[in-house]
């Protein structure tokens, strides 16, 4: 990173300047530049001699503004030089010097490893895809976790986040789907990146060490700007990940998973840079371009026509308060494919994971599921489970005022349905890998619970085909299912 | 960033304008004596397209439809003379663009997976045939919005070549029928002041200027979209506006794209606004597989694409919303009935934000542009039925999806959009979140044009169905009450002649309003067949009365076997023919007859 090679792509002079007009926060501001470009990289030699990096915000014919990632602390409006290195924030990556490995936020190696040297030069920011290039994702990823395989289905190329909450254990389910997830014809390459911006210490290590354990190690890249790193260092991180997901997944052919964990942290980095440079703010003191910035990331996901591999991501992020209707939560909610919802209530009855299901949703879901990719019913009884958990909560809040007592014989039911979906659908173990077929039949079972009059979403021959039977039925796994 | 003197033959005189300020996708230069309010400029070498947004002192404000990475002070900006326009002709069927009409399928061929910036292609093709049959020989006096000729675009769709506007004058010359491209000129019209004007088998035309039209007609047919909800309760009418609002997962796009495919109009323009590109692909890959329900042509053959999905430039984005609705006024012109989408119109209001906030304006509402509500109006008013310059009839039908922050719908661009359009189609979180779709509000919806569209009903499906449906919501009205009072007690708690009220609205929310986008019957409902199922549904709960009356308990009538037979309705009749459902009719006659008798033999 710190040799950056000028004679690539349309890079133009390296420019330097000494002292600085204005250091405000983690912005400055230096006099007289002529020549630097918007977004464009900057290195900032400190007064002792050491690095910074950077990153033009605007410019004008006087003053050009540079954010600075580790912070500015310690400059000086003397001494300090600025150097304009005519190209956008770029990164070299190859496939040999990025898995297996962890990086700081900038792509530093943090484990003693090479620095990235070989291969292409590439602007972090990418580039938008045509639409018209982009396959559509409808291939089923199998997480072995029930209630997002059955009712809140991921497939390749999707961006599908989990709204979690603070103290929620979201990290324990990322890192279950991480080990678990597989295609269910899946002998193909497949890589992890996993970028954390702003997260503990101690939730990074869990991570490699679950990664470690699970034996993927091998298959991951790991950029880590951890909390006690410098806020501003955020909004490159998730760029850098992005950028090294893009080129194993459109230039190498694999299939990546990418995590970004915790976008709550990245936003909050945007907000202080905005109001540092004293934008006009929006909702809540986030600057008015947040949602063009977060569509920046996750429309970085997909898979393309001609080319093999895809890029998936399940960003990470914890609602303020638990508010979904927080701007982070809510623009996200309108860029990704989806979201899986955290739920604090069930939390508190001990169901792992505490997925609520109600304002979950994955929009790629009809496309991935059904007869060849999973099974023929999946829809129907998905849409079933729905219907009757949506309607089960009513009748809690009923029988939470006149008393359990006094509700209909049918009603009963539904209440004793909902715990048994929470406790057996919703509820496994944090090593427990249902395969799909498992995951559906165990839905038939609890949607059988029900009289059949109140089944209104499943059609009569598939009540015969998969709801009659005591035991799952025998109509052959799901892999037989898929060559028929 | 040195410019290269070789790189374009731009002719740096005294008055070029040079950047001086570099602020995301704002850029202001100096000096702007050369430039005019809404002009097409060229930044720098590799010619990113802008438009120049303000005009103060010697210094000129310009938006850039591309990326303006690496830009810095001193970028050579040249003035290309016209504002921001679009190429009207033949070639716009079946194409996707992007928010300043780039071709990206063209794009897609030619630079590959990902949008570069500074490539640029005519937005229509320039070296295909079309096969194109005068209608007008020489001599004749024509006028703008003449039909010189005929060219078929697509199965679907005949392309009507019209005189462009603000040209008058003899035909002086018109080509035999024959196959031309677009550059070829098909005729030369002569003015009174003897000025030749030549014209080809396409035009531009300025984006944010509203094409002529001979007078505005008021809406009165309804715009069939195939959604029972939409159409019997909250019916739009050709040249009408509407909008959806719904918070995330409510189910606006999936509504947007059942219009798109269902809806009976000639033309859909539909506009992918600042939304996901998966989804875009979505829509570029079910279309052509997707069959028109009347004429059994794939429904791309009447369909244009504009897409500007989330991450490409955000002042393209403001300009889609203009690209689509010119497109669709040119239809208009030719005597079609347009339906335009625009999902969402609040991204497009966030790209105004946005823009207005690196300009530095003094914001309004949440931080939103004073201008936003009378951009909003702007906007909505090219929506209309029109007679068109040569006396033909046609519409552009505005439909507007809006992503309120949090669902919430008293928020800027929700709270003014609902000020200037008559269908409002109030999407519900609850309702979604029970996988209820269409997940359309019936308490909150409501739609201008109801009584406006009764003759429609009257003469081409049922003398009573204004009556019906009045009824129908009469129905939903009171279980709404009710509802509020089971909430409390718990349905049990009621008599049967209100649990009938209960009992019919589940019917008629579960087996009418409630349809299927992914079910290849129930999800497009002919007017006939919307008709005949709320007939039925609403028979059965005029007999259910009589069974309350005589104190058989309501249970038993819900068990009956017709009432599954009512359950499965919409997903096995296409309803073109009514025996069906006069067959159900008169099993519900004979099961509650029997019922009737049962009761009354027992209770002697």
């Amino acid at each position: 990173m710190n040799n950056p090679d000028h004679t690539i792509g349309t890079a133009g002079p390296i420019l330097e300047y000494i002292g600085l007009e204005r250091i405000n926060g983690p912005l400055l501001a230096v006099q007289g530049v002529k020549g630097a470009g918007f977004d464009e990289q900057v290195e900032i030699v400190t007064p002792d001699g050491k690095i910074r990096h950077g990153r033009v915000l605007s410019i004008s014919d006087d003053v050009a503004v540079i954010e600075v990632f580790e912070g500015t602390s310690g400059l000086n409006q003397v001494t300090t030089r600025v150097r304009f290195l005519g190209h956008p924030f770029e990164i070299a990556i190859s496939r040999e010097e990025l898995l297996g490995r962890v990086f700081d936020g900038l792509g530093n190696p943090l484990d003693g490893g090479p620095t990235f040297s070989e291969g292409t030069r590439r602007d972090v920011n990418g580039l938008p895809i045509n639409p018209v290039a982009r396959a559509y994702p409808e291939e089923f990823i199998q997480t072995g976790i029930s209630a997002i395989d059955g009712m809140n289905t991921l497939v390749r190329g999707q961006k599908l986040p989990i709204f979690s909450g603070s103290g929620l254990n979201h990290n324990d389910l990322a890192a279950q789907i991480v080990r678990q997830a597989r295609l269910l014809s899946d002998d193909e390459g497949f890589a992890v990146i996993f970028a954390a911006m702003g997260v503990r210490h101690d939730e990074a290590e869990g991570f490699r060490q679950s990664f470690e354990e699970s034996g993927v190690l091998k298959n991951v890249a790991m950029f880590l700007n951890l909390a006690d790193d410098p806020a501003v260092e955020r909004l490159i991180t998730p760029r850098i990940a992005l950028t090294a997901a893009e080129y194993l997944a459109f230039e190498q052919g694999m299939h990546v998973l990418v995590i970004l964990t915790d976008m709550t942290n990245y936003c909050e980095a945007l907000r202080e840079v905005a109001t540092s440079k004293g934008e006009i703010p929006s909702r809540k003191g986030y600057p008015g371009y947040l949602y063009s910035d977060l569509a920046s990331l996750y429309e970085r996901a997909g898979r393309l026509q001609n080319r093999p591999g895809s890029v998936t991501q399940i960003p990470i992020l914890t609602m303020p308060d638990d508010d979904i209707t927080h701007p982070i939560p809510d623009l996200t909610g309108y860029i990704t494919e989806g979201q899986i919802v955290l739920d604090r209530s069930l939390a508190r009855k001990a169901i792992y994971p505490p997925i609520n299901v109600l304002p979950s949703l994955s929009r790629l879901m009809s496309d991935g599921i059904g007869s060849g990719r999973t099974r023929e019913d999946h829809q129907n009884i998905a849409n079933q489970l729905y219907a009757a958990y949506a309607k089960a909560r009513q009748t809690e809040r009923l029988a939470s005022i006149i008393g359990e007592e006094d509700i209909s014989a049918t009603d009963k039911l539904y209440l004793h349905f909902a715990k048994a979906f929470e406790q057996r659908f919703l509820k496994q173990k944090y090593d427990e890998n249902r395969t799909i077929k498992e995951t559906l039949d165990l839905a038939w079972q609890l949607v059988m619970l029900l009289p059949e009059q109140e089944l209104t979403r499943l059609k009569p021959e598939e009540i015969k085909t998969y709801g009659t039977m005591k035991h799952p039925p025998k109509v052959g796994d799901v892999n037989q299912k898929m060559s028929d | 960033m040195n410019e290269s003197p070789t790189a374009r033959q731009l002719t740096p005189t005294a008055s070029q304008p040079v950047v001086t300020m570099v602020s995301g996708p704002v850029l202001k230069t100096c000096p702007s004596s050369s430039l005019s309010m809404n002009e097409l400029v060229e930044v720098g070498k590799e010619r990113l397209l802008g438009e120049v947004i303000s005009l103060d002192g010697d210094v000129a404000t310009i938006q850039v439809f591309e990326n303006t990475s690496g830009i810095s002070p001193g970028t050579k900006v040249q003035g290309l003379g016209l504002p921001l326009y679009v190429e009207l002709g033949p070639g716009l069927i079946g194409t996707i663009f992007d928010g300043v009409q780039r071709p990206l399928q063209y794009l897609h061929h030619q630079w590959g997976d990902f949008i570069q910036r500074g490539r640029i292609g005519n937005p229509l093709d320039r070296e295909r045939l079309w096969d194109f049959s005068p209608l007008l020989s020489k001599g004749e006096k024509v006028a703008s919005g003449y039909i010189l000729g005929d060219v078929v675009e697509s199965e679907l769709v005949t392309h009507r070549v019209l005189v462009p506007p603000e040209i008058e004058g003899t035909v002086d010359l018109i080509v035999p029928p024959g196959k031309y491209t677009l550059d070829d000129v098909i005729a030369n019209v002569k003015a009174s002041d003897g000025t030749i004007h030549a014209l080809k088998l396409f035009h531009r035309w300025p984006v944010r200027k509203i094409r002529p039209y001979a007078k505005r007609l008021l809406p009165a047919e309804p715009l069939i979209t195939g959604q029972r909800v939409i159409d019997t309760f909250f019916p739009l009418a050709k040249g009408g506006t509407a909008a959806i609002p719904g918070g995330f997962g409510t189910g606006k796009t999936i509504t947007q794209h059942q219009l798109t495919k269902w809806t009976d109009a000639d033309i859909i323009v539909y506009i992918g606004c600042g939304e996901r590109g998966n989804e875009m692909t979505g829509v570029l890959v079910d279309l052509p597989q997707l069959l028109d329900p009347r004429s059994q042509r794939p429904l791309i053959e009447r369909t244009i694409l504009i897409a500007n999905t989330s991450d490409m430039p955000v002042a393209a984005r403001e300009a889609s919303i203009y690209t689509g609705i010119t497109i669709a006024e040119y239809y208009r012109d030719m005597g079609y009935d347009v339906a335009l989408m625009a999902d969402s119109t609040s991204r497009w209001a966030e790209a105004l934000r946005e823009i207005s906030g690196r300009l530095e304006e003094m914001p309004a509402e949440e931080g939103f542009p004073a201008y936003l509500a009378s951009r909003l109006a702007a906007f909505y008013e090219r929506a209309g039925q029109v007679e068109t310059l040569n006396n033909k009839k046609g519409s552009v039908t505005l439909i507007g999806a809006v992503s309120p922050p949090g669902g919430d719908f008293s928020e800027p661009v929700t709270m003014h959009t609902k000020r200037f359009v008559q269908c409002f189609w109030a999407l519900d979180k609850e309702m979604a979140s029970a996988r209820y779709f269409p997940a359309i509000n019936y308490l909150q919806s409501y739609s201008g044009y109801s009584r406006k569209v009764e003759p429609w009903w009257r003469e081409n499906v049922d003398s009573g169905w204004l009556e019906l449906t009045e009824k129908a919501m009469q129905m939903l009205q009171e279980d709404a009450k009710l509802q509020n009072t089971v909430k409390l007690l718990g349905e049990e708690a009621l008599p049967d002649d209100q649990k009938r009220i209960i009992e019919g609205a589940k019917l008629f929310k579960n087996d009418f309003l409630q349809q299927s986008a992914f079910d290849a019957v129930d999800t497009y409902a002919s007017p006939q067949k919307q008709f005949l199922l709320l007939d039925i549904i609403l028979y059965f709960f005029d007999r259910l009365a009589e069974v309350v009356t005589v104190r058989i308990p309501l249970f038993r009538a819900m068990e009956l076997p017709v009432v599954v037979k009512i359950h499965r309705l919409k997903f096995t009749h296409k309803g073109d023919d009514p025996a069906p459902f006069l067959a159900i009719r008169q099993q519900i006659d004979q099961e509650i007859g029997t019922l009737l008798q049962q009761h009354h033999e027992s209770s002697f």
